[in-house]
């Protein structure tokens, strides 16, 4: 029991989320979180503006499943299945967040800079969330994929447009952090 | 009830991405920093036994539940909406820490300002839907 309150290390986790790909597609489904946005503006109602949103999206219920099932996994985890420990980050990152004006790197899930009140309840703070949650939405529908349909399932399937996305994906990533990230923070 | 099992693979996956720190927004930025092994380890693992496990399901001609062969739908030809889209993917990944499996997961821990994040998502998404035709793919 100890074991399962502590974090998990990547050969232990990397396995278990292989897993959820393989039960997935031997349950006759493709692992592929993002495409429950275009359910979510399906039901909506944007196929009044869009065809792209005209589609049977009860043929998605399975992966809207999923998402309840991952909400409750989120809850269960963070309430039951933690010990409150710290996430070890190495010593750069503590020190480059810190330079940063971060305060207690890693003590939580998620930066209290971004995602506690007092920062989404600024323009800035809001705005960063509201920027960052488009540039996903937009891109990975773009893209046709996020970091399941993409980067677990199309690079376990050998898929050359994943492997262009997984790039695109770092591309992307790294000119945020290094170029980015540093002018707002 | 035919969903029963949908719901447990997402509570298994949930439990998993908090366990491991994945949905960690601290965990993203140290790996767009090159400063740890810990998420190349995970995606480099996980995409390793996706690899062989996709192999032997093929191998040995492992039918689905439904009794079809299995079947992982290929993606088009294309470069252009890959790069692209990944590009601009990758940027939002980066800023919010969280892509659209953790949005929910970190929603489930208490995270309410992931409403925030999945309502924009969901606007972009929107914003691609009105756009598909006008974008090169």
């Amino acid at each position: 029991m100890e074991i399962l309150l502590k974090p998990w290390s990547w050969y232990v986790s990397g396995p278990l989320i292989a897993t959820v790909l393989l039960l997935l597609i031997y349950f006759g489904k493709t692992f592929g979180m993002s495409s429950n946005l275009r359910t979510f503006c399906a039901i909506s109602g944007a196929g009044k503006y869009a065809d792209f949103f005209k589609f049977d999206w009860k043929a998605q219920r399975w992966n809207l499943t999923m998402v309840l099932g991952a909400i409750i996994g989120g809850f269960i985890a963070t309430n039951f299945l933690s010990d409150g420990s710290s996430i070890e980050l190495s010593p750069e990152t503590i020190s480059d967040l810190t330079a940063m004006n971060f305060l207690n790197p890693g003590k939580n899930l998620l930066p209290n800079e971004l995602y506690g009140w007092e920062s989404i309840l600024t323009l800035k703070g809001f705005s960063i969330l509201a920027i960052a949650g488009i540039l996903v939405g937009f891109g990975t529908r773009y893209a046709g994929g996020c970091t399941s349909g993409h980067a677990i399932t199309g690079l376990s399937n050998l898929q050359l447009p994943s492997l262009i996305a997984v790039i695109g994906f770092f591309i992307g990533g790294l000119v945020m952090t290094h170029f980015i990230f540093p002018l707002l923070f | 009830m035919k969903f029963i099992k949908f719901l447990f693979v997402g509570i298994f996956f949930g439990i998993v991405l908090v366990k491991s720190e994945a949905v960690s927004w601290y965990r993203i930025y140290e790996m767009f920093k090159f400063q740890s092994f810990h998420m190349y380890g995970i995606i480099g693992s996980a995409v390793f036994i996706g690899i062989v496990g996709i192999f032997l399901m093929k191998k040995y001609k492992v039918n689905s539940l439904d009794g079809k062969p299995i079947n992982i739908p290929s993606k088009e030809k294309s470069f252009i909406r890959y790069i692209v889209g990944g590009i601009i993917f990758g940027l939002g990944w980066a800023l919010a820490g969280a892509c659209p499996g953790p949005m929910y997961i970190l929603l489930g821990a208490g995270f309410y300002a992931m409403f925030i994040l999945i309502f924009a998502a969901m606007i972009g998404t929107f914003i691609y839907g009105l756009l598909r035709t006008k974008l090169p793919h």
